[in-house]
């Protein structure tokens, strides 16, 4: 199970962007939570993926509440949650070849022996070739740096994913590859999976089921 | 094709890079096609595939390595022919109107619309005066829908809707016959999208100005277009009506049809494996490695017949029978 209970978040002490949020993710589930630009989404997914701490409320996570964000948080919350951003140009580091993106969460976590058999199997399974791993950021399109920042929120196998507008900026043929390639990484492990979007044809087909920003939070205050 | 004549007529331009180690990167081969007024042309592919290089060429901003070969023609003039002097003096403004990808990051980010509006009144019109200058702005600023009310904000205290439309507003200043909209949709949500192209639309039918619209966004095109051009690869491998490319009969070209069935609302199939290096193409028919139709005639490059390229394209219902 994830859990946020009655979130509340914002910046800087400001006003919050997000008001009174709950949200439950059963084990496996998938949702989609769909809202307009602007609304608070991405910060509620940052609080859902550990990188943003809220003002109020409680995370819970698989029944071991949250108690540190970021590097805070102890290991094994962090590794449980896979997280891919909407923008790969802005989620990559520019000096990493594509092979030691993808593998950067095992070497923080001390296991890089595994890169090798690791990645032989996640490489083709988000669609790059190997000439493309050997490759920096920009050398790629966004839809293969998109791939390749996916792949790095598989390596560690996480139980749960969050995807923040995954597909915004890239074209039909690659978004639905991509969200192919994580049905298939569900199908294969149960993880569970919050995707957050602006597009509900998309997610109405993507998740098992979808809840609209105002149905989970009760005033989205914005001058 | 509507009988109209044509505002922009495109005639076999290629772009090459030249790279460094004598590499060569065809990002745009062979492009043939025409806008007329009053017609919005939808001109889509994945990304990557050369559809900015196209609109940069058009526009004479192509950087220092890149070779244009080919015409295209606004009036009597040929774009890829001018000199640096006519592109700036007649071309960037004047005869086409740019609505770029990113408007807020288009804006100069220290100056306000109000300040963008002036100088490019100033730049374009004959308004002279203060006091003409500001309402010809306001004047501008009204026929993008832009609010008179937010005119003196920076760009960064816009929203993306609102930023779109300072754009939109700049790219109309100098009614210019053609307007290219680079990805203008890109990041937006989708009640903002679909806000965007229905803007657009309404710009191209008072029938003076052709739209051509730069998108990957199927569903932005299927809203907003008279006719589509598929690209693939550098090279435009079909054109043809909106109506029937997102109707009942569906484009021809087994490219154009695996990307209208990557669409959630359609078969949400990805087409498999992925678009070619612009620097390594094969001789033949660059999709046939991902085509299910592709045959041993692949290899050699289809000729556009019917605007359509492809040796094995899909034939309508009622021809077949």
């Amino acid at each position: 199970m994830l859990e946020l209970h009655d979130i509340t978040a914002g910046y800087d002490g400001g006003t919050p962007v997000v008001r009174n949020a709950t949200l439950t993710l059963a084990a496996g589930e998938s949702l989609g939570l769909l809202g307009p630009s602007g609304c608070g989404k991405s910060t509620l997914a940052r609080v859902a993926a550990l990188l943003h701490r809220p003002d109020t409320g409680t995370v819970t996570l698989d029944g071991e509440p949250v108690r540190g964000w970021r590097y805070r948080a102890p290991r094994v919350q962090r590794t449980a949650l896979g997280i891919v951003f909407q923008q790969p140009r802005l989620s990559a580091d520019p000096r990493l070849r594509l092979t030691d993106l993808i593998a950067e969460p095992l070497r923080a976590t001390g296991r890089r022996d595994e890169i090798r058999q690791r990645l032989s199997g996640l490489a083709p399974a988000v669609g790059l070739t190997p000439d493309l791993l050997d490759r920096r950021p920009h050398e790629v399109s966004d839809g293969q740096l998109q791939r390749a920042c996916l792949a790095r929120a598989l390596v560690l196998r996480p139980r749960w994913l969050i995807c923040d507008e995954m597909t915004a900026m890239l074209d039909a043929s690659t978004a639905a590859a991509l969200v192919g390639a994580v049905e298939e990484y569900r199908a294969a492990t149960g993880a569970g999976l919050l995707a957050v979007g602006h597009d509900h044809r998309l997610l109405d087909r993507w998740c098992d089921r979808t809840v609209h920003w105002n149905d989970i939070t009760t005033a989205e205050v914005r001058a | 094709m509507t009988g109209r004549t044509p505002i922009l007529t495109v005639r076999g331009l290629s772009v090459r890079f030249l790279m460094p180690g004598g590499r060569r990167i065809a990002a745009v081969t062979d492009a043939h096609f025409d806008a007329a007024a009053g017609e919005c042309l939808a001109l889509i592919g994945e990304s990557g595939c050369g559809k900015s290089v196209l609109a940069s060429a058009l526009l004479g901003l192509l950087p220092a390595n890149a070779q244009a070969a080919g015409e295209a023609h606004i009036g009597d003039l040929d774009l890829l022919a001018a000199d640096e002097r006519t592109l700036a003096r007649a071309v960037r403004g004047r005869l086409i109107g740019l609505i770029p990808q990113s408007p807020a990051a288009h804006l100069t980010p220290v100056r306000t619309v109000r300040s963008h509006l002036e100088e490019t009144v100033t730049a374009l019109t004959g308004a002279r005066g203060r006091a003409a200058v500001r309402s010809a702005a306001e004047a501008a600023a009204e026929r993008a829908a832009f609010p008179s009310g937010h005119l003196d904000r920076f760009p960064h205290e816009l929203s993306g809707g609102m930023a779109q439309r300072a754009a939109t507003a700049l790219a109309l200043v100098g009614d210019a016959p053609l307007l290219l909209a680079d990805e203008p949709t890109t990041g937006l949500d989708r009640d903002l999208v679909e806000h965007t192209v229905d803007e657009l639309r309404r710009h191209v039918d008072t029938g003076r100005r052709a739209l051509l619209m730069i998108t990957h966004d199927l569903a932005a095109a299927e809203r907003i277009a008279d006719r589509v051009a598929v690209m693939y690869a550098g090279r435009v491998v079909e054109v043809t009506d909106a109506e029937s490319f997102f109707g009942a009969s569906g484009p021809r070209h087994p490219y154009s049809r695996g990307l209208l069935q990557a669409l959630p609302d359609r078969a949400f199939s990805p087409i498999p494996g992925t678009p070619p290096e612009l620097g390594d193409l094969p001789a033949g028919c660059a999709f046939a490695p991902r085509c299910e139709r592709a045959t041993d005639a692949c290899t050699v490059l289809p000729p556009p017949t019917d605007g359509i390229a492809c040796h094995h394209p899909h034939v309508p219902e009622d021809l077949r029978a």
